[in-house]
């Protein structure tokens, strides 16, 4: 490669990093920015304000914001461990066992994953009131699961289909029974899936907006997303900019923190399932 | 330890091609037992079927006494090495080795103690604490081993342990497992392509072919003795040669002159038209280093030289011959089943080291007739096989391998003597 088309590529690299990291940025210094000086026309704040951060945290709208991020934290956590040690079931299945309608799971799973979300949540609405599941934290850990399982079971069953047979044909000559093998061989050479599933996995409900708006009407289990979207101005003149964007800056972090640590086995964890699946 | 018996074990997959076909075959306690085929030949299924990773659709498996075709592969109490090892890689090699013993819930100071007397067996012991991607082929492979003697099993079973390896490492290894099982005096089932390794570890072989067995026997008996033309040119390398031959009373005229037979031999391929004679490269010899004494026990002919390859202790020359186009077909056929492809109908000729035969020319060749087998080109049959002489080498061998089997037992009790 020569020298201009290696400066060519460092350019255009630069030119699509800013595209993409320039609303982040937008939302970091909007979240900088005291109500008064956000339609100041400049780019950075006349003077950096911890006045949003004051306000969602401790001020008029942390009884909206705190729940909400305990909300956020515990769905999200209850839907990923679930799908994933149900996934983990389903995918061992799915790349060992020769049974009838294999196929079928895996194609109703994609459905499933392709299926448009706010055409179910009206009659989920209804359903949920009826059941009394409406306004809980099941009410949306259910769903979410509708949203985590197709894709962890698919991601999870390509990292399966990798961990050769000989490794279980072993154990069972050592002495093993199928659960054990399974237990002592298979999860832990697949721990490193189970991983990358569990990180996908929490992504996708934690950036879901739709269910959560729904399906709750308080605190007892509206998540982040809705919340920021119930978030008012200091008078009804005032637009809650500042707010939403500091909210907005907390609620990343965790995933913007993830995504570093992990970003690997993320990147190995998608092209697996793109691939392989 | 425990006898294995096979009585027409068949495998038949779901398009019901039979992968193994009506196999029936003893393993005697405390034997070592090669199957070797080409690939494809069902000799993996047959072990797997021993070991009980593969369903047996008809027949019986009996290992010590008792039926085990139900049986699942941890009700068997048998140990395996794989091909590709199959170590755990999340675990250290000693839990490795001891993996059997922990599912088996023995207690940790007995655990300890077995461990480290296989790892001393197999000087495994530096590398105990060490995880498996560390380490290299041979010590994988030893790992391997490791985890197969830790726990009394009924018998063990190899299937291609030492195919990973370079050839080096290969024959050592080789002569280490031969070392154990005697030590051990184990059953053991080793499924290899190498006919190295057949040849050189096996008490029996056991030869198979398209799920058939062929010939089982010590790999004296395959050698001098066998059962037909598949097995005569599986066993051997370089391989045997099959020379087209037309019978003339007591002579047979072949592309390299004539050949004669005894009484016995002549008899047998009597009233045929079209025969193969097969030849091992060893029986000839530059005509100029053969003894006089020697001279009237065989033919001499003269033929071109090909090629020469001299190896330093040994030499070989190819010798090019023309064969009628059904003769040809049906070696090219055979070669093709063997896993090599014979492009040109050639003999390989072995011959003295210090002989200075030279390429392209014609030179004088001396055919030892003695030990020549005369096969029957359509079904392949070896018509001048000695079953007697082929069982006597047979018994010999079983007879050394007892001999040996006691020595082991012996020491072994003299050694614990010497312990207590």
């Amino acid at each position: 490669m020569s020298t201009k088309e290696r400066n060519l590529w460092i350019a255009g690299g630069i030119l699509i990093l800013l595209y993409c990291l320039f609303p982040i940025a937008w939302i970091v210094s909007l979240s900088f920015k005291a109500p008064a000086d956000i339609a100041n026309g400049s780019f950075l704040p006349t003077t950096f304000s911890g006045v949003n951060y004051e306000t969602i945290l401790t001020g008029s709208a942390s009884g909206l914001f705190l729940p909400a991020l305990r909300n956020s934290f515990g769905i999200c956590l209850i839907a990923t461990a679930i799908s994933c040690l149900l996934s983990m079931f389903a995918a061992y299945a799915i790349a060992r066992l020769d049974f009838p309608g294999k196929k079928l799971v895996l194609s109703t799973a994609l459905a499933v994953a392709i299926f448009p979300v706010i055409s179910i949540v009206t009659p989920l609405f209804n359903v949920w009131r009826q059941i009394g599941l409406y306004d809980t934290w099941p009410g949306l850990i259910i769903p979410y699961l509708s949203l985590t399982l197709p894709i962890s079971i698919w991601t999870m069953s390509a990292f399966f289909r990798e961990i050769p047979w000989e490794m279980e044909q072993a154990a069972q000559v050592d002495g093993a029974t199928t659960w054990q093998a399974f237990r002592k061989v298979i999860v832990p050479l697949a721990a490193p899936g189970v991983f990358t599933t569990a990180i996908i996995a929490f992504f996708i409900a934690w950036n879901d907006f739709v269910y959560g708006i729904s399906l709750t009407s308080t605190g007892a289990s509206r998540p982040v997303p809705a919340a920021l979207g119930l978030f008012s101005g200091a008078s009804q003149f005032e637009d809650p900019t500042g707010a939403i964007a500091a909210a907005a800056v907390i609620v990343t972090v965790p995933v913007v923190v993830l995504v570093l640590l992990f970003q690997r086995r993320i990147v190995a964890g998608l092209t697996n399932g793109a691939v392989k699946g | 330890m425990a006898a294995i018996e096979m009585k027409n074990i068949v495998k038949q997959y779901g398009d019901g091609f039979p992968a193994v076909n009506d196999v029936s075959l003893d393993i005697a306690d405390g034997e070592f037992m090669i199957l070797v085929g080409p690939s494809g030949c069902g000799k993996s299924t047959l072990l797997r079927m021993i070991v009980g990773l593969e369903d047996i659709s008809s027949g019986d498996m009996v290992i010590g006494g008792k039926r085990v075709n139900d049986l699942a592969p941890r009700e068997r109490n048998l140990s395996m090495v794989f091909q590709n090892y199959a170590l755990y890689p999340h675990l250290t090699v000693f839990e490795n080795i001891a993996f059997p013993l922990r599912l088996a819930k023995t207690d940790d100071a007995e655990v300890r103690r077995r461990v480290t007397e296989a790892a001393d067996v197999l000087e495994l012991h530096e590398h105990l604490e060490r995880k498996p991607a560390n380490l290299s082929g041979g010590q994988r492979q030893r790992v391997a081993m490791g985890r197969a003697i830790v726990r009394q099993a009924e018998a063990f079973l190899f299937d291609e342990p030492l195919s990973n390896l370079d050839a080096k490492l290969r024959g050592q290894m080789r002569t280490e497992i031969s070392r154990l099982q005697r030590r051990l005096g184990i059953t053991t089932v080793y499924v290899t392509h190498d006919q190295t390794e057949a040849m050189t570890l096996g008490d029996r072989v056991c030869v198979l072919r398209k799920g058939k067995i062929q010939q089982v026997a010590s790999p004296r008996e395959l050698y001098d003795q066998p059962v037909n033309l598949f097995v005569a040119g599986f066993i051997g390398s370089p391989p045997m040669n099959f020379l087209p031959a037309r019978p003339e009373g007591n002579r047979l005229t072949t592309p390299f002159g004539p050949v004669e037979l005894d009484q016995k031999r002549a008899a047998a391929v009597a009233g045929r038209d079209l025969l193969l004679v097969g030849i091992r490269p060893e029986y000839f010899e530059d005509a100029s280093l053969v003894d006089e004494a020697k001279r009237p026990l065989g033919t001499v002919f003269r033929a071109r030289v090909d090629v020469t390859e001299w190896l330093g202790d040994q030499q070989y020359a190819y010798i090019p011959y023309e064969a009628p186009a059904e003769i040809t077909s049906q070696l090219r056929d055979l070669s093709r089943e063997l896993d090599s492809e014979e492009l040109r109908t050639q003999a390989i000729v072995s011959i003295d080291s210090t002989s200075r035969i030279r390429e392209g020319r014609d030179a004088e060749f001396w055919l030892d007739t003695r030990k020549v087998h005369v096969f029957d080109p359509t079904t392949g049959e070896n018509l001048t096989r000695d079953a007697e002489a082929g069982a006597r080498l047979t018994q010999m061998a079983e007879e050394d391998r007892a001999e040996q089997l006691q020595d082991a037992q012996t020491n072994q009790q003299g050694r614990h003597a010497d312990a207590v």
